[in-house]
């Protein structure tokens, strides 16, 4: 079976690695914006969780509401979320599995020791059973400066 | 009719519209009517128990349902509905929030070992986990254990098994028969004397390279900061709440960990509380239950192997802080349940607003904890004034000599009945006592008993309440009575 594919393009790439450095030994999350499952832009959301953002973020409605606002005025559409697990592999784990959106993509970057290594797409099988990994495809930045950051 | 909004990831069950009209007076009964409707929305708005799964978000007009009345909130024809996702995830961990262990000496200097401690520690030694390294680091640390009793005697034989360099011991009490179900510390030679000599005499047994400390004293808040101070981490082996809140306070006060542990009947509680970030003793429990609420061991009785399966939870997580390995038991209090062989763990926060280890303490030095917990200071006065209310064991046992007719009342329970009893006693325990007192003539002179006096002044109490006028209450219960008169019976 054909594995889903998201392409994303070199400035996003960088932009979600350096977000994931900077927020270690956090998590960092963020939205994913494009089009034809192509992100061309991301953006940085704060990490709200209270339950110990080493291990956690949390995406709060007001700032998912705020994503989709930036992908209409893109013209673009809310591809999926991003976010690191700091010192483990960019794996989903069962906590990610439990509250995680069908069709989204999920992307995972693992950041070991604040240096970003892996990265990864994940989409939630339709059943919630499980995730399926997707292939990730680091296309042409047909916009170097499209990928930027909001909320910092 | 409203109209729900449908987010991004959810609009391919929809097909692929954003707005969807749904009919229903609710919240609730639009999103039945919704996922009627698009039966695929189901399986992520709802988990297996038909409840709205946590991150899923549900807004009527911008306001969140959760603050108005959730699924019942009354939805009008012209408002809008939205789903609205929380995203949420995380890296894998066992615990909910990473506890890292922290070595709590980190610059101490570490003392070497002998030849016969390579060979005594040698299965902790070829561990990697553990080492040389971490052998020294016991050696060098300091435990100090509250009470030689259920707790305290198996985390003091497996502290001092392990190697940890001293342990002191904090105790005033004598060994007694009714010890020795559960105390492992002490034999039945040892019946009689001090705890702590019996303590000390096993300790050093067991291995003689360690330093047993010894300090008989009532711990009390004049004397808890000095006793702690040489140590690294107290553990909490008490049975009482004045006390423990006080180990808790001191621990707070000193910045020590507190490896906490408690035991009733069947059920044993335990946690690490008082470390730098962690929360403590009174995050968790900020007030202490009304007095009497709670029985002690004493009064409920306690498994006999319970002591051991907590103590051994202390003496892990002892071991572990001093050598800094693990995930520590630190904002994890866990609840074990031996008749259903379970363990299950709440998380436990640090409260900001904790009144010792918050960020604005209103405790900042010891207390008088007897009168935090409503335990009224022990002066004898009030049964001074209230004689003719009480009997003693030999004035009893006089009036029973001289043919009084009185009637005995035990209001024990059925088991501790068939331990031992005053001759010709009724049993009507405590708890029947309100729906059989009928049984009793209010004009009969009634001597009330149990096993030390407390049940059976509430007996006492209630039945003058209810109108009998000749109640007596046998002082220091069947316990005296056994002391005093009738040596031959058995004590437990």
């Amino acid at each position: 079976m054909n594995s889903r594919q998201l392409t994303v393009t070199g400035g996003v790439d960088e932009a979600i690695r350096a977000h994931g450095r900077a927020a270690y030994p956090h998590e960092c999350c963020g939205a994913l914006l494009g089009r034809d499952n192509r992100v061309s832009d991301i953006v940085a959301l704060p990490n709200t969780t209270e339950e110990g953002p080493r291990r956690r973020f949390l995406v709060r409605p007001s700032d998912y509401r705020e994503a989709e606002r930036r992908a209409s005025e893109l013209g673009a559409e809310l591809l999926g979320f991003y976010h690191s697990h700091p010192d483990h592999p960019a794996r989903p784990s069962q906590y990610d599995l439990d509250h995680a959106w069908p069709t989204f993509a999920y992307i995972i970057v693992a950041v070991a020791a604040g240096s970003a290594g892996e990265m990864t797409v994940w989409y939630l099988k339709d059943d919630r059973s499980s995730f399926e990994e997707g292939s990730l495809q680091h296309g042409e930045n047909s916009h170097p400066d499209t990928a930027q950051a909001v909320h910092g | 009719m409203a109209k729900i909004l449908i987010p991004t990831p959810l609009r391919p069950y929809t097909d692929k519209q954003d707005a969807v009209d749904a009919a229903g007076a609710t919240v609730g009964e639009l999103l039945a009517d919704l996922t009627r409707k698009h039966e695929g929305l189901k399986a992520h708005l709802y988990n297996d128990q038909g409840k709205l799964r946590s991150f899923v978000n549900v807004y009527v007009n911008d306001e969140d349902i959760r603050y108005l009345q959730k699924e019942q909130t009354p939805v009008a024809a012209n408002d809008t509905v939205s789903i609205i996702p929380s995203v949420a995830g995380g890296a894998p961990t066992t615990t909910e929030q990473e506890v890292r262990a922290v070595p709590l000496h980190p610059d101490r200097e570490l003392p070497t070992l002998t030849n016969d401690e390579v060979k005594r520690y040698s299965r902790h030694l070829i561990m990697p986990e553990v080492g040389v390294d971490g052998q020294r680091k016991l050696k060098a640390s300091k435990v100090l254990c509250i009470g030689a009793g259920g707790l305290g005697s198996p985390v003091a034989m497996y502290l001092a098994a392990a190697g940890v360099g001293t342990i002191g011991l904090v105790d005033f009490d004598v060994v007694d028969f009714s010890n020795l179900q559960r105390q492992i510390l002490h034999s039945t030679p040892d019946v009689g004397r001090p705890k702590l000599a019996s303590a000390k005499d096993k300790l050093t047994a067991l291995n003689p390279e360690i330093e047993i400390r010894t300090h008989e004293v009532a711990l009390s808040s004049e004397n808890a900061l000095e006793l702690f101070a040489p140590y690294d981490v107290i553990v909490d082996g008490t049975d009482n709440f004045p006390t423990r809140y006080l180990v808790n306070d001191a621990c707070v006060l000193l910045g020590k960990p507190n490896a906490y542990g408690s035991i009733f009947r069947f059920e044993g509680q335990a946690s690490v509380f008082a470390t730098k970030d962690g929360p403590c003793y009174r995050c968790l429990y900020p007030e202490p239950p009304p007095p009497g609420l709670v029985p002690s061991c004493a009064e409920g009785g306690v498994l006999g192997v319970l002591p051991g399966m907590i103590g051994m939870v202390q003496a892990t997580e002892t071991i572990k802080l001093i050598m800094g390995i693990g995930e520590p038991l630190i904002g994890r209090f866990l609840i074990y349940d031996a008749l259903k062989m379970k363990f299950r763990e709440l998380k436990l926060r640090k409260d900001p607003d904790c009144p010792v280890c918050g960020t604005h303490p209103t405790v900042t030095k010891l207390i008088d904890y007897e009168q935090f917990c409503g335990i009224a200071p022990t002066a004898p006065e009030p049964i001074a004034v209230n004689n003719a209310t009480e009997i003693t064991a030999v004035e009893l046992k006089q009036r029973l000599d001289r043919g009084d007719k009185l009637k005995i009342v035990d209001v024990r329970e059925p088991n501790e009945y068939q331990i031992n009893k005053i001759a010709g006693s009724v049993l009507i325990p405590l708890g029947d006592v309100p729906k059989r007192y009928n049984e009793l003539d209010p004009e009969d002179e009634i001597v009330v008993q149990c096993k030390m006096g407390g049940r059976s002044a509430k007996a006492a109490d209630f039945l003058r309440s209810v109108g009998f006028k000749k109640i007596l209450n046998l002082k220091g219960g069947i316990l005296d009575w056994i002391d005093k008169v009738d040596p031959s019976q058995p004590k437990y």
